[in-house]
């Protein structure tokens, strides 16, 4: 046991410091610096192809980093073994696979973080169904997976990176393709979780109904951070409530967009 | 039951009772990552090692055509997870290229061998379970209990990797290593089938019972138990089946375990329509009443 990290030190929960990436031949992240304290809720922003959902899989150890360094905990990644205190959702339309399986099942994979090669014990079947009760599903835990709509199997997804009770929560686009009544549920379940402590970094592709809970936003633009502090205010139309952000972003993104296509 | 006096039969029997637990249990996982032929691909690399066993031709228990198929397999389907791994963009045909490759390798080793011969290659192509010896017997006992232990006992880990890997990754579990062992558990698997189904109809005998099964299941947990099931019914009765009518035992199997599929399909409509009467438990009437729409008060002015 080296150096374990106390909960609430003074270290960061993620530092990324100039940190540079790719696709194929693309450069996708162009010196990004992004640091994210305890209890801190941050949202990374951004046009299609700006580069945020690869800035989240390389803080997760999806995408691998071609320069510049990354701690989790104060750890860094390559030594980094504590993966309970991390719950993931990554970016889905779907949480079921190529076959059958009910709510609970999925949502008790998420839990292997700690249970690992062990028997299934009582907490973890406690945590399970307190996961599921935070987003409203426990009702539905013996249904199967295939059986959900579009933001039942996101609320699925959420309670499986809830299942592990993690300190920092990781999310990317969990309101895409989501009605308003499960973002609803999903903003009361990240309310939760925040005042208990939570650290949260999530990908939007508008601040939306959470916008509330938002303590930071850093702002992605081909690779580079171009905002980094309160979230941006919207403006004129963008403002008014009920106001759905539909229109294509200009110019610059239409190489990007075809990039990420394949990868996220 | 004068088929059981046969010792020739009662080994038959094992060994399809066997091929019928472990073919599901581990196909089970393969389906889960949609990756349903990699069974098929496997029994064409296997081929080779049937060939290498042939030309090799050594009497001793432990360099017969079973255990050579059995570790040319595991080195096949590892090289399948590599480039599964580092070749995402043309893997499919890198695949292509394992399975021709494996099945060209078989016939062409098999000929050169003096004891190979066409009838032989049959018995590995198609199966034989009437032929399978007490040698083979304790290969394929010892290979079971492995895919057993293995299915089983890691089905959580495996679950967790199957159903969505890149989450499983950020659970801390060793996903390489799973599918490593996910791969080789699947070629071991292969090779046990071999002499029951035969290596082209292998993969059948991982698929259908799984697919059978899920038509009417909704857990994970049922599926794999239902498909177990599936598994040893059309295997032993299709074993006893080519006993009594002389049909060759591999063809048979496969057949019901495809008429299995039929049936649960077939059964599968009616089955959701209760669920969903269940589910809505007399909810009977769950539109709003609207009332009446309002009047139109004037005309439209411009």
């Amino acid at each position: 046991m080296e150096e374990t990290s106390p909960p609430r030190s003074d270290h960061p929960v993620i530092a990324l410091r100039g940190a540079t990436a790719s696709l194929g031949s693309r450069p996708v992240l162009r010196g990004v610096d992004l640091t994210v304290r305890a209890g801190e809720v941050v949202a990374l922003l951004g046009a299609n192809g700006s580069g945020k959902s690869t800035a989240v899989r390389s803080v997760i150890g999806q995408v691998p980093l071609t320069g510049g360094d990354l701690t989790l905990f104060g750890t860094p990644l390559r030594r980094f073994k504590e993966w309970h205190r991390v719950g993931y959702v990554p970016q889905r339309t779907t949480a079921a696979g190529g076959v059958p399986a009910t709510v609970r099942e999925i949502v008790t994979s998420g839990r292997l973080a700690r249970s690992r090669f062990g028997l299934p014990r009582r907490a973890d079947r406690e945590a399970v169904h307190h996961a599921l009760e935070l987003v409203g599903m426990a009702d539905r835990a013996k249904d199967s997976a295939t059986a959900l709509s579009g933001g039942q199997h996101q609320r699925v997804l959420i309670a499986r990176a809830l299942a592990v009770e993690p300190e920092l929560l990781i999310m990317d686009e969990p309101m895409a393709g989501v009605d308003l009544a499960s973002q609803e549920v999903l903003a009361s379940a990240l309310r939760e979780q925040v005042a208990r402590g939570t650290t949260v970094l999530l990908v939007l592709h508008e601040l939306g109904p959470l916008e509330p809970l938002i303590d930071r936003a850093v702002v992605l633009r081909d690779g580079c951070v171009v905002h980094d502090g309160p979230p941006p205010e919207a403006v004129g139309q963008h403002a008014l409530p009920g106001h759905d952000h539909v229109h294509p972003h200009a110019d610059d993104t239409a190489p990007a967009t075809l990039g990420t296509g394949l990868l996220s | 039951m004068e088929i059981l006096t046969y010792a020739f039969m009662q080994r038959a029997l094992i060994a399809a009772l066997i091929v019928g637990i472990t073919a599901p249990a581990i196909g089970i996982y393969l389906v889960q990552r949609r990756q349903s032929l990699m069974g098929d691909g496997i029994g064409h690399v296997a081929l080779t090692g049937v060939g290498l066993g042939f030309l090799i031709n050594s009497s001793s228990a432990w360099a017969g055509p079973v255990w050579i198929a059995t570790f040319v397999a595991i080195a096949g389907s590892v090289a399948m997870e590599l480039i599964r791994w580092y070749g995402k963009t043309r893997g499919d045909l890198a695949l292509a290229m394992l399975f021709y490759g494996g099945m060209a390798g078989g016939v062409m080793l098999m000929n050169l061998s003096d004891a190979g011969s066409n009838a032989n290659l049959s018995t590995y192509l198609f199966g034989s379970i009437t032929t399978v010896s007490a040698q083979d017997m304790t290969a394929i006992c010892v290979l079971a209990a492995l895919v057993l232990a293995i299915t089983v006992g890691l089905r959580r880990q495996l679950f967790a990797v199957c159903q969505d890997e890149e989450f499983a990754r950020v659970t801390g579990l060793p996903v390489r290593l799973l599918n490593l062992l996910i791969a080789v558990t699947a070629a071991v698997t292969v090779t046990v089938a071999m002499r029951v189904v035969g290596l082209l109809l292998v993969s059948a005998l991982m698929v259908i019972p799984v697919a059978a099964a899920q038509q009417i299941s909704r857990s994970f947990a049922v599926t794999f138990a239902l498909a177990v099931a599936i598994g040893i019914g059309v295997t032993v009765t299709g074993t006893a089946t080519s006993y009594y009518v002389d049909v060759p035992s591999g063809a048979t199997i496969v057949l019901f375990a495809i008429a299995v599929f039929v049936l649960f399909t077939l059964l599968a409509a009616p089955l959701a329509r209760k669920r969903a009467r269940a589910a809505a438990g007399g909810a009977d009437g769950c539109t709003l009443e609207v009332p009446g729409s309002r009047a139109p008060a004037d005309d439209v002015r411009v």
